[in-house]
């Protein structure tokens, strides 16, 4: 600004050189417009493979959903006809749909929260500095590297009525055998089991990488207060964590709602539909019975939960969660 | 003093509880890989082999094509990984350093993303697959995953924390975002791109449903389809479904092994900061 003023006041008394001036001014603002003209092309170039993924592989899927979910579909999966909502009204009158929310609304209870202390529980000894504890790191985070279908056949030989080694212990302490997966009062409880062993991985890994972010200088104040290490463990560490704490619970809970492999592999949704969760009955429908209409009138429901899930939770659990 | 050894007791305590509650799913897989086939079916159930029967290697190599799955997954997790992390960071640098319009809104729309769970596109996905003619191809397994919003957050979190005067530096000694995004930004956020790598790795490694429904022949199968179907070929031979399974997991573990220090505290910068 001061620079212009100044080429101006020498400008004055000759026009000439004042028009020049004038000119001399425009060019950097030129220059600049097409400097952010350049950035913002470079942006879009940048932007642009993964906008276009996203569009085709989510966006798009999400609006075809509501078009397939109102039409009935032959079994090649071609579209047949428009039949506006009875596919919705059909999920609902018939049993196999209910019961599917409800199951997963148990599986949910059965996994989330005992996934969650124990994971919690683990982070919180591995955090403090005790020798050895290098190792259980290592152990606590062994089951993120197995994958469902991995998982599900290492307990499946645990789970073996005869061969299985955990009716071999219920035998030693004088137990009667259970039929892990196939007493429709247990194969959910079974899958839970199996499942929260598999998440605590994850959950354990990203909860201890909350509580490195914690200063250890205010670990050390607390321990010069005399503060012990369960109370040191509910007034700081769990306040300090609760922001990594909130964000593994919504995945927690998204992850459960998205239990499949699990399920596919070692009870195929029975006994009597005990395990019948909502992605295996998408999966039956639109995969196995090729109802692709009732699939996605079940994935568009399954959203709707989903997206209504993480808002609540949102809205009632981030205020109680102390930011730094 | 007292009441800190004895605190130190007990986390010992718990810890090894809580490790052998982990540790004895694998132990148990271990052990049937190396015993013969009527030690793994006796009954009571054997804890411990009586000795090394490595042959169930070479006798799940012999009857199932776990190499040619081994190999499938190794191509389809390192083509997603290395994909994903282009996308990511060329996202992430436009998100963090370039001025355009909209760029809000599109942020937003990225942030949308990580809403829709993926089961929910499964469908259609699997309609657009087949209609290309991608089934049973590595294009199938592997295009629709190329983007992460997870590693879009995660890179511009890495960006955004290099210090602001070595970019100013690069641009005033005449740098352009190009060259700053090659030699400096990608270069400087190395620890970034690890735990995107193993976290990408790993998961997609994992894979389950994508995989059974676009997969339908042998060659083409990944190493979790491969296994699960270990159990119905044929009678089940434990020992060698659980040798299968070892081999299976070594390259996971391995990956776990060399990663973990990533993963631990990266994870969690890219969940809460994006």
């Amino acid at each position: 600004m001061e620079n212009r003023i100044e080429n101006m006041e020498k400008a004055a008394p000759v026009p000439l050189q004042q028009e020049q001036g004038a000119i001399r001014g425009s060019e950097p603002a030129r220059a600049a417009n097409l400097g952010r003209f350049r950035e913002a092309a470079l942006a879009a170039v940048f932007i642009a493979p993964a906008l276009l993924l996203f569009g085709i592989f989510l966006f798009y899927p999400l609006v075809q959903s509501v078009y397939l979910s109102l039409h009935s579909t032959n079994p090649r999966g071609q579209v047949a006809n428009f039949v506006g909502l009875t596919n919705f009204r059909n999920l609902f009158n018939s049993p196999g749909f209910p019961n599917s929310l409800i199951v997963t609304l148990k599986f949910i209870l059965l996994t989330v929260p005992a996934s969650l202390a124990l994971a919690l529980a683990f982070a919180a000894v591995c955090r403090s500095r005790i020798r050895g504890m290098r190792i259980f790191r290592f152990v606590f985070a062994l089951p993120i590297a197995v994958s469902v279908s991995t998982g599900s056949i290492m307990w499946m030989i645990l789970f073996h009525p005869t061969l299985g080694t955990l009716n071999y212990f219920l035998g030693k302490i004088g137990l009667a055998p259970v039929q892990w997966l196939t007493d429709p009062n247990m194969a959910l409880l079974s899958i839970s089991l199996m499942t929260v062993w598999m998440n605590i991985g994850f959950l354990f890994i990203l909860l201890l990488g909350g509580m490195q972010g914690i200063p250890e200088e205010i670990y050390e104040s607390a321990k010069i207060d005399g503060s012990g290490p369960l109370r040191t463990f509910w007034r700081l560490t769990l306040p300090l964590v609760s922001p990594t704490l909130f964000f593994a619970s919504v995945t927690s809970v998204i992850g459960a709602f998205q239990a499949f492999g699990q399920i596919n592999i070692l009870t195929k949704g029975g006994p009597v539909n005990s395990t019948n969760v909502l992605v295996f009955k998408l999966y039956e429908d639109a995969f196995v019975n090729f109802r692709f209409g009732v699939g996605s009138a079940q994935a568009l429901v399954l959203f709707a939960i989903v997206l209504l899930i993480t808002v609540l939770q949102f809205v009632f659990a981030e205020r109680k969660v102390h930011y730094q | 003093m007292k009441s800190v050894s004895a605190s130190r007791v007990l986390a010992y305590l718990l810890s090894a509880l809580a490790a052998i509650f982990i540790l004895f799913p694998f132990w148990i897989t271990l052990s049937n890989s190396l015993m013969t086939e009527a030690e793994s079916a006796a009954y009571p159930p054997k804890l411990w082999p009586t000795g090394l029967h490595l042959d169930n290697f070479s006798g799940v190599l012999a009857s199932i094509p776990i190499a040619r799955f081994i190999l499938n997954s190794f191509v389809v997790s390192s083509v997603i990984t290395i994909g994903c992390l282009i996308t990511s960071c060329m996202a992430a640098y436009a998100f963090a350093f370039l001025r355009f319009p909209g760029k809000k809104i599109i942020f937003a729309l990225f942030l949308s993303t990580m809403m829709i769970p993926w089961e929910v596109a499964v469908i259609p996905n699997y309609l657009t697959v087949r209609s290309w003619g991608w089934l049973d191809s590595y294009a199938g397994l592997t295009v629709p995953f190329l983007a992460t919003a997870f590693g879009v957050f995660l890179m511009r979190q890495f960006f955004l924390q290099l210090p602001k005067e070595l970019m100013e530096a690069a641009r005033i000694d005449g740098c352009g975002h190009i060259r700053i995004f090659l030699r400096l930004a990608v270069p400087l956020s190395m620890p970034g791109l690890a735990t995107l790598g193993v976290y990408s790795f790993l998961n997609h490694w994992n894979m389950y449903l994508w995989p059974l429904l676009v997969t339908s022949s042998e060659k083409m199968r990944t190493v979790q389809i491969g296994v699960s179907m270990l159990q119905f070929s044929e009678m089940t031979a434990w020992n060698l479904v659980m040798a299968g399974l070892v081999l299976v997991l070594l390259p996971s573990l391995i990956m776990l092994a060399l990663g973990l220090g990533r993963l631990v505290g990266g994870l969690t910068a890219g969940a809460l900061k994006g």
